[in-house]
């Protein structure tokens, strides 16, 4: 088996060294009753490389791929190009093979890129501090909530309709196993939402996303200001962290917490994950962050460089007093996102967004040009809702039996509201071109 | 007079550069270890990394909320960037280069074909929301996995969506919650048991959950104390939370007892499957009365560890639990894969949502593609592997060594720090002079529960030879420190590393956790001071 580099002869010298006569004696803490006595029954033995190679090309063969078909989809993951250079770099073998860096002297790479990311963050957010990041957004939302919850010792978070429903989900999950209450906002259609009067003296947070689920981009400072005087925190998600390239950003609005997916940002769609969650705040409440974080330092030479930092904060320290019980982060997917950023830089980071919002605004126009199609958004980035005439599920479908990934039904994500059923969730990226949009809109005007 | 360009300066208050060996070169750098700025100390405006078409001018339609200023991104070139992060790839250390004995870890060799594997755009290049007839075969993909981790550890059910270890114990745990809210016990039972030698996500967990955590002991030869297990044991437990093989790299012999003995008493057990790597193939955690385990993919099925992530945390279930699997399910209806997703009516009552989409697919894969390279034999024989190199170098430290308790260990050996009683040498100083000695230092101070705990997972990617170079590294090392007179030379390592010990004290008292303008060189950009 190529992965083992033990021969038969060296397993002998082994035991022999061990002094015991056959590897079954290294398990003989195993009761007895749980020995089995070959290999596992019904699965089959190793493979080459070749054959195992084949098997992915024939599941792979039975996918249709938005590199294959038009796409605009959006939703939380969004498909933009990722320069060469980033999977090269996440692929070299000591970033790719390197652990959390628990000895700095010899993770030093693995810490100055994280210590860059974190600045990347705030100041792509407009915050203070940020951590080494999340699994993905929205589980960084959750944390953000129990993050506020412990800030503000208040156990009652209210979220916007506007959040994406996965994220809304999850806290909801959250506070039913670890005990605090919501109160959620209905599907925020139109973009109109004021959640103003509903927060009270119980409130801990009030969590709206940024452009919201439907697509709209909403201005939270008087949200801020009105959370401030209540004594709760203001939680910010952005899905589309392009969006931060052109509009203003959470921090200037006055957010507390902004978590961020940052997949857009040199991780591919890969059907939902690994992706990677950004996380940032005001830097007095940073001793209440979960999460590593990388700080500078200097060495035994007064040379700078970077360690893990605040970890009695963390699970491996405080154990059932730890802000979170994170350990793992996503530090691969974070060093995509700095690659990509950093090639991107300031004139590139902009451009892409000025790119992404001129090519929603283009199929904007021209899909609701579409007899029956109605715009929802005044306001939008790169994504937006239209009304169809019909319910969109079906007309998905047959847009996908035309090889065309024709966006999101929002009942997929938001089954229990009849109201949402006609609509249709559309984005466009950079990636989207003329032989896309015209196939969608002549396939629209067929199947409506 | 030209000064020096070293770029590494120092903090404020920073110990004089006295003491390095070796004497300074012009520009900070030796040899092949390159000084390497921020990328923030290196931008130009003017400079950008990626070549984008000139956007059509369309009308605003943002809500008046155009971002005003400049973000402050630093402008960069491609060679500039490639260059910078290969500079710093070079400050790490890897599996690729060598023995990474980092116990409870499991960093084992990471196969190329999985990357590429994963890669290929039928699976890497798929909206998680596309319409379910068009990702078919990911689908198909994900369960089978599902059906690899099931079979091999003998339970019925696995969820899929968790991130990582730590919250594949939250979706267990919870699942647990939910098992007993439908007995209406989810009230009374309160308290959680776990070992005081466990990983601390699992008290961590317990905690968030409103559980109360007590520990138990463990007996003199390592294991649960079974005696004490059982007085604790009662109608207010709701589980036990055991990792097994246990943090000290030992399988629990009484675990039969210890299952039966938690649900007869209605509680359930958690196993951390932290450590499945020593016995997959050879035990199946389900024939040990688990009633749920998370799985590491990136401990024991090869997927990259990434710097720290991202993870992957799959959770098989037992029957009384598998009812509460959080959503989504990937169910198949007649010849075609479906995903029940919020809301969908299901054979059980899931305990809601713990990941947006359908959890880390790329993780999936990878595992996948290790586990079909493996095949039932191969991983059978890479567990066998594992549990005996761990052995060999227990064996062949034992006698300069302390192991913490009696052998046979399954894939990691623990040692105390009794070798190093009065000659001045802590386990730090000891892992620090492994580094100068070209390896990653093992698991230092953990399980909590032995005396500076060493913790070694040599795993079965090693090469006996460099077994055997890494026991006589580490022979010599103890050796020196036992002479009695190295103790300042062990508290001087590392020397030959891209940095020498870090001041964590300093880095904790005043935080900076980001780049600042005022936290660059002084003066500015030293290459520009150098041409001025």
């Amino acid at each position: 088996m190529r992965y083992l580099p033990l021969t038969e002869q060296d397993r002998r010298e082994m035991l022999a060294v061990i002094g015991a006569k056959s590897v079954d004696e290294l398990f003989r803490d195993v009761p007895q009753s749980a020995r089995l006595p070959g290999k596992i029954a019904g699965l089959p033995d190793h493979q080459g490389e070749l054959e195992v190679e084949r098997a992915f090309q024939a599941f792979a063969a039975k996918n249709i791929s938005p590199s294959a078909a038009p796409s605009f989809i959006g939703a939380g993951a969004y498909r933009h190009h990722v320069p060469s250079t980033v999977d090269y770099m996440i692929q070299r073998g000591e970033f790719l093979t390197s652990y959390t860096p628990y000895q700095p002297e010899i993770t030093q790479g693995t810490l100055q890129y994280l210590f860059e990311f974190q600045t990347q963050i705030t100041l792509l957010t407009g915050m203070e501090v940020a951590n080494a990041s999340m699994y993905d957004g929205s589980t960084g939302t959750s944390e953000a909530v129990l993050m506020a919850n412990r800030v503000t010792r208040r156990h009652k978070a209210l979220i916007s309709g506007g959040l994406h429903p996965h994220y809304r989900r999850i806290i909801e999950t959250t506070a039913r196993w670890e005990g605090f209450s919501t109160v959620i906002g209905k599907a925020d259609v139109e973009g109109l939402e004021d959640l103003i009067a509903s927060i009270d003296k119980e409130t801990s947070c009030v969590v709206v996303q940024n452009p919201s689920f439907f697509g709209h981009v909403r201005d939270f400072t008087k949200l801020a200001a009105a959370c401030h005087a209540a004594g709760a925190l203001l939680i910010v998600v952005v899905t589309e962290v392009v969006s931060l390239g052109l509009i203003m950003p959470p921090g200037e609005m006055g957010a507390d917490i902004v978590v961020c997916e940052g997949q857009s940002i040199g991780n591919g769609l890969g059907f939902g994950g690994p992706y990677v969650g950004l996380f940032a705040t005001r830097e007095k409440y940073m001793r209440q962050m979960p999460g590593r974080l990388v700080g500078e330092t200097v060495d035994a030479d007064g040379k700078r460089g970077f360690v893990l930092t605040l970890s009695t904060r963390e699970q491996h320290i405080r154990r059932e007093k730890a802000t979170s019980n994170i350990c793992t982060n996503a530090g691969l997917c974070a060093l995509a996102f700095t690659v990509h950023l950093t090639l991107l830089g300031e004139a590139g980071f902009r451009r892409l967004a000025e790119l992404n919002h001129a090519k929603a605004s283009e199929l904007a126009d021209r899909v609701s040009a579409v007899p029956g199609v109605q715009l929802v958004n005044e306001s939008f980035f790169n994504e937006f809702t239209v009304r169809l005439p019909k319910p969109a599920v079906p007309v998905v479908e047959a847009l996908a039996a035309r090889r065309i990934l024709g966006g999101l039904p929002v009942s997929r994500l938001i089954p229990d509201d009849l109201s949402v059923a006609n609509l249709l969730l559309l984005a466009a990226t950079e990636t989207s071109t003329e032989h896309g949009m015209g196939p969608l809109v002549s396939a629209l005007k067929e199947v409506l | 007079m030209v000064e020096s360009l070293d770029r590494s300066q120092g903090r404020a208050g920073a110990p004089a550069t006295a003491g390095s060996s070796t004497p300074a070169t012009f520009t900070g750098n030796r040899a092949l270890q390159i000084e390497e700025p921020l990328i923030f100390e290196m931008g130009q405006p003017g400079r950008c990394g990626v070549d984008l078409p000139e956007p059509p001018k369309v009308k605003d339609r943002l809500n008046g909320l155009r971002r005003n200023g400049e973000i402050g991104l630093p402008g960069l070139s491609e060679p500039q960037v490639v260059q910078h992060y290969t500079r710093l790839s070079q400050k790490n250390y890897a599996i690729d280069m060598g023995v990474y004995p980092l116990g409870s870890c499991t960093m084992k060799h990471n196969p190329r074909i999985n990357e590429k594997v994963a890669r290929l755009a039928g699976i890497g290049d798929l909206h998680p929301l596309q319409p379910v007839s068009t990702v078919q075969g990911a689908l198909e993909l994900i369960d089978s996995l599902a059906h690899w981790l099931k079979t091999l550890t003998g339970m019925p059910a696995v969820a899929m969506s968790p991130a990582a270890g730590a919250h594949g114990e939250m979706c267990g745990m919870m699942a647990i919650a939910a098992a007993l809210e439908a007995k209406g016990e989810r009230a009374k039972r309160r308290i959680v048991l776990a070992p005081e030698s466990a990983h601390g996500t699992n008290p961590a967990t317990a905690a968030a959950l409103g559980f109360t955590v007590k520990p138990i002991p463990a007996n003199a030869r390592g294991r649960v104390d079974l005696a004490a297990l059982k007085s604790a044991l009662g109608p207010e437990v709701a589980a036990i939370m055991l990792t097994n093989p246990n943090t000290c790299g030992l399988f629990e012999s009484e675990i039969i007892e210890i299952s039966k003995a938690v649900h007869e008493a209605g509680a359930y057990f958690y196993c951390d499957g932290a450590n499945f790597n020593a016995i997959v193939g050879r035990v199946r955690p389900g024939d040990l009365g688990v009633d749920c385990m998370h799985i590491n993919l990136h401990k024991t099925f090869s997927t990259p560890h990434g710097g720290g992530g991202p993870g992957a945390g799959p959770v098989v279930l037992s029957a009384a639990l598998a009812p509460y699997a959080p959503y989504p399910w990937i169910v198949k209806q007649g010849d075609a894969w479906t995903v029940a997703e919020d809301g969908a009516k299901v054979d059980g009552k899931p305990l809601g949502r713990l990941k947006a989409f359908h959890g880390q697919m790329g993780m999936f894969t990878r595992a996948l593609a290790y586990i079909m390279s493996h095949g039932a034999d191969g991983l059978k024989q890479a567990a066998e592997d594992a549990v005996l190199s761990a052995n060999y170098v227990m064996a062949a430290l034992k006698d300069v060594m302390t192991p913490a308790f009696e052998g046979p260990c399954m894939h990691e050996a623990l040692f105390d720090d009794s070798f190093l009683k009065d000659t001045g040498v802590s386990t730090l100083d000891f892992a620090k002079a492994m580094i100068d000695e070209g390896y990653h230092p093992m698991t230092m101070y953990f399980p909590l529960v032995v005396h500076g705990a060493m913790l070694v997972e040599p795993t079965e990617s090693q090469a006996k030879e460099d077994l055997d170079l890494f026991i006589a590294a580490m022979r010599s090392l103890t050796e020196r420190a036992k002479s009695g007179t190295a103790a300042e030379d062990f508290k001087a390592a590392p020397r030959y590393s891209p940095r020498r010990r870090l001041d964590e004290t300093l880095a904790a008292r005043k935080p900076i956790l980001r780049w600042r303008p005022s936290n660059s060189p002084p003066g500015g950009d030293p290459m520009r001071q150098a041409a001025e």
